[in-house]
């Protein structure tokens, strides 16, 4: 069993290496709180708005609609002059024939917001002058039936009385089959961020690990005792696995009681996959490593094998991407592993349930495993 | 009767369009200590690693205990020691040697006695749950040694084995590996230390990839008519 002896060793060397430990657990946790709170607050845009020559019930309108708060000008020059100092977002300006809006465009969210604002203040507006047009028609219609005579008036109360009821507003009820109202774009990206903390702490500490070993002569060393070339690697597997198996379970852990995430489906299956992609992500610090002379040409390689990993996880929406784009996420281990925590945590699907998933990052961690016991023939030829 | 244990015949070895070793020729037989001499840049380590079947021959051939290098297995019948200590720091200089220990296929039983007895031949054994990151350069270089040694191994390959140690240890490891030829193992072993490059059986001068001699110490001394191994050592290299 000279793997397992292999994973020992490098257990116990983590194990000692207190201030990596502290990284691995402590860091994910830190920065998964960041990003909560950060894309919590994000979720609301605040706009000011500035009128000039903006009616009184118009302004009332804007003013009603949440997260828009209103401030009148004299001028445009006065409400320019607010627009350059940042007090105000944008200035409506009444015209002859509509509104002339001039947006700061420093934060497209609020552009967008005020857009919006302006759209909803308008409808409103038509509502309350149609409302009141209508008031007017029935107020006529009243006068002409009361001098109608009584049969007709009783025959038409009767037809109205229907359509008097659906006037009022139809009330929307909200159901969720996920989370709830403050479900957000945290809880979207949450799955992918799990499996890449994973993916990204065992790619850069075991090809670390691997280059030390080479860099400090221990590899040629153990490649000169008998042990197959095959255990070294398999070795590395079984630390770095259960390493990964405790990290999940930390970050789920922090998510679930720090968070307050909804994990619908279970948490076994979800360190299943995190297991799986760690496998890939010390299979490609390895093979990494190899091409790496030391610890700094290491971190060259994160710009190079890790930012694409984000890119293409499936935290910036792919569906909008051009094929050719799309077709580079194939090859991404994360997106597979994203998109299996995703069904996991948000439909609850079961490990039968993501047999492609599963058996995609399978097929790279047989195919880079492969690679890895061939490429140690550098350092010895049996 | 001794046999061969090592025997390295014309041995060629390429990296790339730069020929290291050209005709390298070498024996080591049981019983006996074989020296490996030359300046930086000789070849010594490929030497060694070819002996070890990392690196395998272009031309001529390696055997070890009769049998074609590389070969895996043959690998637990060899100590070997490289020019770098090679240790894990993060680990005491016991964990070292039972990490070692079990990679060369040594049972559990056999693993406690073996690391005491290597520990006081190399004069480890106060500090031997001491982390190694804190060990001097000459203790790291006696655990190294040490990790050659664990289990009696029929050949000894030691690369440098004494650089950094001071005198009084020297000797005793000398002594050490004295009663290892007289058990009938080998040895081979690179130096730069000239005056132990007299307490070996042969010498091999190795000087641009071929071995320019190859016999005792004595027999060297008398070819070249000088009086130390440091002098034909000189004079061979003048007349390359």
């Amino acid at each position: 069993m000279r793997a397992w002896s292999i994973a020992k060793r490098i257990m116990t060397e983590m194990l000692r290496d207190k201030r990596t430990l502290a990284l691995m657990f402590v860091a994910p946790i830190i920065i998964i709180t960041m990003l909560n709170v950060v894309f919590s607050s994000n979720a609301t845009t605040n706009v000011n708005i500035g009128a000039v020559s903006v009616s009184q019930t118009m302004r009332d309108d804007l003013g009603d609609i949440k997260h828009v708060s209103i401030s009148q000008y004299r001028s445009k020059t006065a409400a320019k002059k607010a627009l350059k100092d940042d007090k105000i977002d944008s200035i409506i300006q009444k015209t002859d024939d509509g509104y002339s809006v001039t947006y700061a465009n420093t934060d497209a969210s609020k552009t967008t917001a005020v857009k919006m604002a302006l759209k909803t203040a308008m409808t409103t507006s038509t509502m309350t002058t149609m409302k009141d047009k209508l008031k007017t028609a029935s107020t006529a219609l009243a006068k002409i039936q009361s001098q109608l005579p009584a049969a007709a008036r009783q025959k038409m109360a009767s037809q109205s009385t229907g359509s008097n009821q659906s006037v009022s507003a139809p009330q929307i009820s909200n159901h969720y089959v996920y989370g709830d109202s403050d479900t957000g774009f945290f809880d979207k990206i949450l799955p992918i961020l799990l499996g890449f903390f994973v993916f990204f702490f065992v790619f850069l500490i075991s090809g670390m690990a691997l280059l030390k070993e080479r860099t400090s002569g221990t590899l040629d060393r153990l490649l000169a005792t008998p042990v197959k070339r095959s255990d070294i690697v398999f070795g590395y597997m079984i630390s770095y696995g259960i390493l990964a198996v405790f990290q999940t379970l930390v970050i789920i852990s922090a998510t679930i009681w720090l968070l307050g995430i909804d994990i619908v489906g279970n948490v076994f299956n979800l360190i299943v996959i995190n297991l799986l992609l760690a496998l890939v992500a010390l299979a490609f610090g390895i093979l990494v490593s190899t091409f790496a002379r030391s610890e700094f040409q290491m971190v060259q390689f994160i710009p190079l094998i890790v930012v694409p990993q984000v890119f293409f996880s499936g935290i910036i929406p792919l569906d909008t991407m051009a094929n050719w784009v799309k077709a580079i996420s194939y090859i991404i281990p994360i997106k597979y592993s994203g998109d299996a925590s995703t069904a996991i945590i948000m439909r609850g699907t079961t490990l039968t349930g993501l047999g492609l998933d599963i058996g995609i990052l399978l097929i790279f961690l047989v195919v880079l495993t492969g690679l890895n016991i061939v490429g140690l023939r550098r350092y010895r030829k049996v | 009767m001794t046999t061969k244990i090592v025997s390295l015949a014309h041995l060629v070895k390429k990296f790339g369009k730069q020929t290291v070793l050209q005709d390298v020729n070498l024996d080591v037989a049981t019983g006996q200590i074989v020296g490996l001499i030359g300046p930086s840049g000789a070849g010594k380590s490929t030497v060694i690693k070819t002996t070890l079947g990392m690196e395998v021959a272009d031309g001529g051939s390696a055997t070890v205990f009769g049998e074609t290098m590389p070969n895996r297995k043959l690998l637990s019948r060899i100590g070997y020691m490289a020019q770098t200590d090679a240790l894990y720091d993060a680990l005491t200089g016991r964990e070292n040697l039972q990490f070692y220990g079990r990679m060369k296929g040594l049972s559990q039983s056999d693993l406690t006695s073996e690391i005491d007895h290597v520990a006081t031949v190399v004069d480890l054994t106060a500090d031997l749950d001491k982390r190694t990151s804190g060990y001097s350069g000459g203790m790291n270089r006696r655990l190294s040694l040490a990790i050659a040694l664990l289990g009696q191994p029929e050949l000894l390959i030691l690369d440098e084995p004494t650089v950094g140690i001071d005198p009084a240890l020297r000797r005793s490891i000398w002594a050490e590996l004295g009663r290892i030829r007289d058990e009938g193992r080998a040895i081979l072993i690179t130096t730069h230390v000239m005056d132990e490059a007299e307490l070996v059986d042969e010498v091999a001068l190795l000087l641009g990839g071929k071995v320019m001699a190859f016999d005792a110490p004595a027999a060297l001394k008398a070819e070249y008519q000088v009086d130390t191994i440091e002098e034909v050592f000189l004079k061979a290299e003048g007349e390359l």
